[in-house]
């Protein structure tokens, strides 16, 4: 759980603190426990309610301006994209531990309205429809929300990916 | 006449193609169906129209390979890991939950 929190969270305190608040939250919310869900399962979702609770608390949720990781077009709708002679692996990335730090700061320069969607979705595996349910917002903007992420986190590690940096 | 001139020609000529002649989207355009495309949610006619731009389009076959890179490897990083703890629930905390309940 705490694995989890600090995944949504990305600081280690404050997963301690969601972590302990999922706990009460449990405390409080067994009677409801049908056990239609797993144990597993269902203390996965009181963590992230718990995380996502904190980010709202610190108002770390609210729309944030995404634009100038966004991708470029001329005047004629044309994507300007320098070309790639190299692309890095994940693998070759991940050997370095000083590119596996620098990936990871730039992951923390997406804002936490765009990055939640890209944990939510693609790292803890909830459906579209269940990442909207959690964030109180609608399918399209979940979908908007993880396309504008994803393009913002190719263009924020492009130069790890281009191979510019030294390993 | 330069390089540069003659790309800029090249790509007015794309762009004019890509805006006007049949079954052809503009980059922008393409953009809006990329998501649905990787969740291989596309109608067979969207996605064929796609497909044709990606086999036109440098610019975009670079930009979709980048982009799938970087998902992976914010996959790699943002996710649990190989050396994590386990996400498993333990057994005893399991059971005691159980008793909890059931009281």
């Amino acid at each position: 759980m705490l694995a989890l929190a600090e995944r949504m969270l990305r600081d280690r305190s404050l997963a301690e603190d969601a972590v302990q608040e999922a706990f009460i939250s449990a405390l409080r919310g067994l009677s409801r426990f049908e056990g239609r869900s797993s144990i597993k399962t269902w203390l996965h979702r009181i963590t992230v309610n718990a995380s996502l609770t904190k980010l709202r608390q610190l108002k770390r949720l609210g729309e944030q301006s995404i634009d100038e990781h966004l991708p470029e077009f001329d005047r004629q709708d044309c994507r300007i994209e320098a070309p790639w002679p190299y692309l890095a692996t994940v693998q070759e990335i991940l050997e370095s531990d000083e590119l596996r730090a620098r990936v990871s700061a730039g992951i923390d320069e997406l804002p936490d309205s765009y990055r939640i969607v890209l944990q939510l979705r693609d790292i803890e595996g909830y459906a579209t429809g269940e990442v909207a349910t959690l964030l109180e917002i609608s399918e399209a903007n979940v979908k908007v929300r993880l396309h504008r992420a994803r393009a913002a986190l190719k263009k924020l590690l492009e130069p790890i990916l281009r191979g510019e940096l030294s390993k | 006449m330069s390089r540069q001139h003659t790309t800029g020609i090249w790509r007015w000529l794309k762009g004019l193609m890509l805006k006007h002649a049949h079954r052809m989207i503009t980059c922008k355009e393409f953009e809006d169906f990329v998501l649905n495309y990787l969740d291989d949610d596309l109608p067979v006619a969207q996605r064929s129209v796609f497909e044709l731009h990606l086999r036109l389009c440098r610019e975009c076959r670079d930009y979709l390979a980048a982009y799938q890179r970087a998902q992976e490897l914010g996959v790699a990083t943002l996710g649990p890991g190989e050396e994590a703890v386990p996400d498993d629930v333990p057994e005893d905390l399991v059971k005691a939950i159980l008793d909890a309940r059931n009281q």
